[in-house]
C-alpha cells in the first residue's frame, strides 16, 4: 500500500518581491528582510498543518535549506524533534540532512537517534547531496562532494548500528577517536534510509545499498532513476519492491477542477521561486562532473537553469511554467479528487511502481485554510483509493533470479 | 619553443612544458593552469631551460586522491626538481603557483637559488572581517574576468569555439583551483608566520590592475620576505604571464641575472 507524506518548505512570501528584484531568493537576499514575528507565525502555522496530517493519517516530510526566502526550515532535526513530541502516529521523514555539507556526521547520527527515540521509532532518515546553492551557506568544498557524502553515510550508519561502541574512525574526510552515541536509535539496526537523486547513476548507487530512492518534481527523472535502481538490484540478485521508490509532487485539490488548479497554482509558487538564485551559486566548480561542466561552459552561464521536461519532451521553465505544463511534467497533480487519483494512477504506471507519494499540499503562497482543505480532501477522497492502484510487474525479476542462483 | 611532454612525477602522469637551455627555471602556474601560457613560456625558453608542470588536477595531469593539500603539491614539485637533477634554479610562481612557491621557499629547498612571485596568493594580512583576496566564487563570470584582467575584452573567447580538450582543461583547472583554495579561502593561515625563513633572493611582481588580490597585498608580501624587491606591471591584472608575457619575461631575466651576479 502506497504511503502518503506531506511536505512543505515553509516559504517566506513577504520577501519574494525583493527576491525577484534582486534576481536571487537565496544567499545574497539580505536577512534583514526576515521579520522574526512573521517568521514565528509561519512556523506555528505549519506545525498546525503537520498536526492535522497526524490526525488525517498522512505522514510528514521535512527538508532544509539555508539563507533563503523559499524555505524557513533551516535545521531539519529541530523541527523533527518538535514533531516527534507533538504528533503521535505520523512517520517523520527527514529528506533530508545534507551530510556532505555537515562537518560532523556523528552529531547527525546523535540528532537522528534522539528524534527516533523521542518519536518511539517513527523516524525515516533521508541523507541528501544538497542543491548546488547550498554550498555557499555551508561553505562546504564543492569538489569531492560525493566522496565525502558516502564516507559520512557509512559513518552515520555505523554510529547508529547495534554493534557496540565505542569505535574509532580515521577516514579521508572525517576523524573520531571515540564514536559512542547516546541514545542508540529506537529502530534496529537503524531508521530506514532514503536518498534523493537525479540520475540513473544515483539510482544504481542507491540500489547497491538497498535504500529508498526518492525523485522530486520531475517524472522523467523518476523514470530513469527508478529503472536504473531496479536493474542494478536485479544484477545484485534481488527484486526491488515498490516501497524502495518515492516521488514528490505538488498537489492542488478542489471540489471542482478550477478550485484544485487554483490551489496548485499557488503551491507552484514553490517551483517558480526555488531555482532563482544569483549566477555564481548555481553551479560551483566541482559540484557537477567534468563532462557536465564542459557542456555547461559551451551553453554559457545564463542557460544553466535546469528545465523540467514534459512526458512528450517539451522543456518547461520552472520559474514561469503553467499548472498544465507542470501537470504534463508530472511536477503537479491537480484537479478534482477523481482527476488527481487518475493522474497518480497513470504516474505509477509510467515509473514502473511507487511505494511512497510525497505531496506538497502546501507551497508558495497557499494559505492555511486552503492547505487544510487540500490535505483533508486528499486524506478523505484520494488516499483511501490508492490501494486500488495495481503495481506494474518488475521487468527485471528474471535477471534477479539468474543473478541470485549464480551467486549460490 | 617549449613543447608539451608527459613525465611521471611522484608516480603521477604529468603534463610538462619543457624547452630552452641554460639555467633551469621551474614555473608554477596559477589558477587557470597552463592554458594560454605559450608566449610567456616561449619567451622564458629564450633565456632558461624551462620546466612547467601542470599540477595534479590541472590540465591533463592525473589527480590521485591522496593529493589533497599544498604540502602534497610541494612534495610533487620537489620530486620533479630531483628527477630533473636541477641545480641553482629559478623558481617562478604565478597566483596559485605563487602560493605553492611560498610554501616551498619557507622550507628552504636547496635546488632553487632565487624566486619570483607573481600576484601570489596564499597569505593572510587582514583581520578576520577583512578579506585580502576577493571571493571569485561569489561573483558573476563577467565580473570575475574584469577582476582578473587589465583588459578582459582582449582575452575574451567564445567557449563554443574551443575544442573539447581545451574546455576539459579549463574545467579541470577550475575544479582543482577551487579544491585547494576553498577553505581557508586561497590562503594558509600559518604561512605569514614563516615568510622570514625565505633565504634566497626574491622578487615580488604585481599586475597593477589585479582586482583579485591587490597590489597593497603584494607590497605587504614583499615587505614580509627578507630583502625582497617589488615591481608593478602597469597593464596587467592577476595573470601577467597571460596579459603581459614580454614585460614579465624581461623582469624575470634581469632579476635572475642580478641575483646570480650578486651571488658570484
Amino acid at each position: 500500500m502506497m504511503k502518503v507524506w506531506h511536505f512543505s518548505e515553509m516559504a517566506y512570501p513577504p520577501a519574494w518581491a525583493a527576491g525577484h528584484e534582486l534576481g536571487s531568493f537565496r544567499i545574497t537576499l539580505p536577512n534583514r528582510l526576515a521579520d522574526p514575528e512573521r517568521v514565528a507565525d509561519i512556523y506555528h502555522r505549519h506545525f498546525d498543518e503537520f498536526m492535522l496530517c497526524d490526525e488525517l493519517g498522512i505522514n510528514i516530510m521535512l527538508n532544509e535549506h539555508h539563507s533563503t526566502a523559499t524555505c524557513l526550515n533551516a535545521a531539519v532535526p529541530l523541527t523533527l524533534a518538535i514533531l516527534a513530541r507533538i504528533t503521535s502516529k505520523a512517520r517523520l521523514l527527514s529528506l533530508g540532512t545534507p551530510i556532505a555539507n555537515r562537518p560532523d556526521p556523528v552529531r547527525v547520527a546523535e540528532e537522528m537517534a534522539m528524534v527516533d527515540v523521542i518519536s518511539r521509532g517513527r523516524l525515516e532518515m533521508g541523507l541528501v547531496k544538497g542543491a548546488p546553492y547550498e554550498i555557499a551557506p555551508a561553505n562546504s568544498n564543492p569538489t569531492r562532494l560525493m566522496d565525502r557524502f558516502w564516507e559520512a553515510h557509512d559513518l552515520i550508519l555505523k554510529a547508529l548500528s547495534p554493534e557496540p561502541g565505542p569505535f574509532s574512525w580515521e577516514g579521508e574526510f572525517f576523524h573520531y577517536r571515540n564514536v559512542n552515541i547516546w541514545p542508540r536509535p529506537w529502530q534496529q539496526p537503524h531508521p530506514p534510509v532514503w536518498i534523493t537523486g537525479l540520475s540513473p547513476h544515483s539510482g544504481r548507487a542507491i540500489a547497491e545499498r538497498g535504500h529508498v530512492a526518492a525523485a522530486l518534481l520531475s517524472g522523467g527523472i523518476a523514470s530513469g532513476m527508478f529503472d536504473a535502481y531496479r536493474r542494478r538490484a536485479a544484477e545484485l540478485g534481488w527484486v526491488a519492491p515498490p516501497d524502495r521508490f518515492a516521488y514528490c509532487a505538488l498537489v492542488g485539490l478542489g471540489h471542482d477542477e478550477a478550485e484544485g488548479r487554483r490551489r496548485a497554482d499557488e503551491v507552484a509558487g514553490y517551483v517558480r521561486t526555488a531555482p532563482i538564485v544569483a549566477e555564481p551559486f548555481r553551479n560551483p566548480p566541482g559540484y557537477a562532473p567534468v563532462p557536465a561542466n564542459v557542456q555547461a561552459l559551451k551553453a554559457g552561464p545564463q542557460k544553466f537553469v535546469a528545465r523540467v521536461k514534459t512526458v512528450d519532451g517539451r522543456d518547461v521553465d520552472p520559474t514561469s511554467g503553467s499548472v498544465q505544463e507542470f501537470i504534463d511534467a508530472r511536477t503537479v497533480f491537480a484537479g478534482t479528487p477523481d482527476q488527481v487519483f487518475e493522474q497518480i494512477k497513470q504516474f505509477t504506471q509510467e515509473v514502473g511502481g511507487l511505494g511512497h507519494l510525497i505531496i506538497m499540499a502546501q507551497g508558495g503562497t497557499l494559505g492555511y485554510k486552503d492547505t487544510c482543505e487540500n490535505l483533508r480532501l486528499f486524506a478523505k477522497e484520494v488516499m483511501p483509493r490508492l490501494g486500488e492502484i495495481a503495481m506494474p510487474e518488475n521487468p527485471y525479476a528474471e535477471l534477479a533470479q539468474k543473478a541470485s542462483s549464480a551467486a549460490e | 619553443m617549449v613543447e608539451t611532454t608527459t613525465k611521471t612525477v611522484s608516480g603521477i602522469e604529468t603534463e610538462v612544458r619543457t624547452g630552452g637551455a641554460g639555467r633551469p627555471l621551474v614555473f608554477l602556474h596559477g589558477g587557470l593552469g597552463l592554458e594560454r601560457h605559450d608566449a610567456f613560456l616561449d619567451g622564458l625558453a629564450g633565456h632558461f631551460r624551462v620546466l612547467a608542470p601542470a599540477l595534479p588536477g590541472f590540465g591533463r595531469t592525473d589527480w590521485p586522491r591522496e593529493i589533497r593539500g599544498m604540502s602534497d603539491l610541494a612534495c610533487f614539485v620537489l620530486d620533479l626538481a630531483e628527477d630533473e637533477a636541477i641545480e641553482d634554479a629559478v623558481l617562478v610562481g604565478s597566483s596559485f603557483g605563487g602560493w605553492l612557491a611560498l610554501e616551498l621557499l619557507v622550507r628552504g629547498p636547496a635546488r632553487f637559488a632565487c624566486a619570483v612571485l607573481v600576484d601570489a596568493l596564499g597569505v593572510k594580512f587582514g583581520d578576520h572581517l577583512t578579506r585580502d583576496i576577493t571571493d571569485i566564487h561569489a561573483r558573476e563570470e563577467a565580473e570575475v574576468q574584469r577582476l582578473l584582467f587589465h583588459d578582459p575584452a582582449v582575452l575574451a573567447r567564445d567557449p563554443a569555439s574551443l575544442s573539447e580538450d581545451a574546455l576539459t582543461a579549463i574545467v579541470r583547472a577550475r575544479e582543482a583551483f577551487t579544491f585547494f583554495g576553498w577553505k581557508p579561502y586561497m590562503h594558509d593561515p600559518s604561512l605569514r608566520r614563516w615568510l622570514h625563513r625565505i633565504g634566497v633572493p626574491s622578487l615580488v611582481v604585481w599586475g597593477a590592475a589585479d582586482g583579485f588580490v591587490g597590489a597593497d597585498y603584494g607590497r605587504a608580501l614583499a615587505a614580509a620576505m627578507p630583502g625582497a624587491g617589488f615591481e608593478l606591471i602597469p597593464e596587467a591584472g592577476h595573470y601577467p604571464p597571460i596579459e603581459t608575457p614580454e614585460a614579465l619575461v624581461r623582469l624575470i631575466r634581469d632579476f635572475a641575472a642580478g641575483a646570480a651576479a650578486a651571488a658570484a
